[in-house]
């Protein structure tokens, strides 16, 4: 059985002062006994002071680094600590809380090393604006395609970890900015195993989206690209 | 090549080396950055001075006027320069990140030694 002492709960945070409590509080609420460690990828708002106040632990980057970055920080803090999983969710309260005791159950059941909480995994008509589903449905099937297995949501930021890819994912060669459908088709071919679980988001209560602006078609660029070259790459790591 | 022109890019080839090395006596470059600029110049030092040299290098690769076999030469050493520096700017980032992640995780376990560290 895990046990909450074994899990580190990681929240990477820019800029997320008016909902970092809340969402530090909603973790305490389902998991009360669990170490939450907020890594504030350089902020400019209060988000580190009010997630202290929260009773979280906080790692502040010096400077953005990235969401990919911010994910690595925390990951090599628990390799550190000898923590066995991480689940981690996002800053912006759009990931609900009580889904974490699903993540725990599943960890302790299941073989795959990394679980993701997918928003689409019985459909695609809820979350998010049309290009964007139409954006996620794509990867999604790209990916799928790529790895022969059925996978809905490559871009959540909900997920659980095992201390295996935790191992992998604190190299060098993990510089994804957006650990999406290239960070899986990665792990996939190194050998780790993936599975999806069903979640309900929340809508986001304000802030800011990392795809906002021009931010998606560079996004759609550079993922493609991505994916070709990780498809060159040797298979093992 | 017209002497003119031929002057002309020896001056600039000379400029260009003197200009390199005093940057790397007064320590403002370092020597493995100076080392790629010095071949620029000095190739355009010899093949200005090797007209003859310049004309069957042309006469190889199909130019017609040797004087843009410089040009292409020096565009294409620029391009190489560029990317070079991406290669170097690639690792760098790295090594600034990983840099970033550890001082934020020694902070973060030591929060008073890094606030006198940054008083001094």
């Amino acid at each position: 059985m895990v046990t909450e002492k074994e899990v580190l709960i990681l929240i990477p945070a820019f800029n997320e002062q008016d909902r970092i409590g809340e969402v530090i509080a909603g973790v305490r609420r389902t998991l009360p006994g669990v170490l939450i460690l907020v890594v504030n990828d350089g902020s400019t708002d209060r988000t580190a002071q009010v997630s202290l106040a929260s009773g979280a632990i906080v790692i502040t980057h010096p400077f953005n680094l990235g969401v990919g970055a911010a994910l690595q920080t925390g990951y090599k803090y628990s390799v550190q600590r000898g923590f066995k999983y991480v689940v981690q969710l996002d800053g912006d309260g759009q990931h609900p809380a009580e889904y974490l005791s699903v993540f725990l159950s599943r960890l302790n059941e299941t073989e795959a090393d990394l679980i993701i909480g997918s928003r689409f995994l019985h459909g695609y008509g809820r979350s998010g604006s049309f290009f964007r589903r139409m954006g996620n449905a794509t990867f999604a099937k790209i990916l799928s395609f790529l790895i022969r297995e059925k996978l809905t949501d490559p871009t959540s930021g909900y997920r659980a970890l095992k201390q295996t890819i935790l191992q992998f994912c604190i190299q060098d060669m993990y510089g994804f900015d957006y650990p999406d459908a290239d960070f899986l088709l990665t792990v996939h071919r190194a050998g780790f195993h993936i599975e999806e679980i069903p979640f309900e988001v929340q809508a986001r209560s304000g802030g800011v989206s990392q795809h906002a602006g021009l931010a998606p078609i560079y996004y759609i660029i550079k993922m493609c690209l991505s994916l070709f070259i990780i498809l060159l790459r040797k298979r093992k790591l | 090549m017209p002497f003119r022109l031929k002057f002309f890019v020896i001056a600039v080839g000379f400029i260009i080396l003197v200009g390199i090395v005093d940057l790397v006596r007064r320590r403002k470059l370092k020597e493995e950055y100076s080392f790629i600029w010095l071949i620029i110049g000095l190739t355009f030092v010899l093949l200005a001075l090797n007209a003859d040299f310049l004309a069957s290098l042309s006469d190889m690769v199909g130019i017609a006027v040797p004087v843009n076999t410089l040009f292409f030469m020096a565009l294409i050493f620029i391009f190489l320069l560029c990317l070079y520096f991406s290669l170097r700017i690639s690792a760098l980032t790295t090594q600034v990140k990983n840099l970033a992640q550890r001082l934020a995780m020694l902070q973060a376990e030591y929060p008073n030694n890094a606030e006198s560290g940054e008083r001094r």
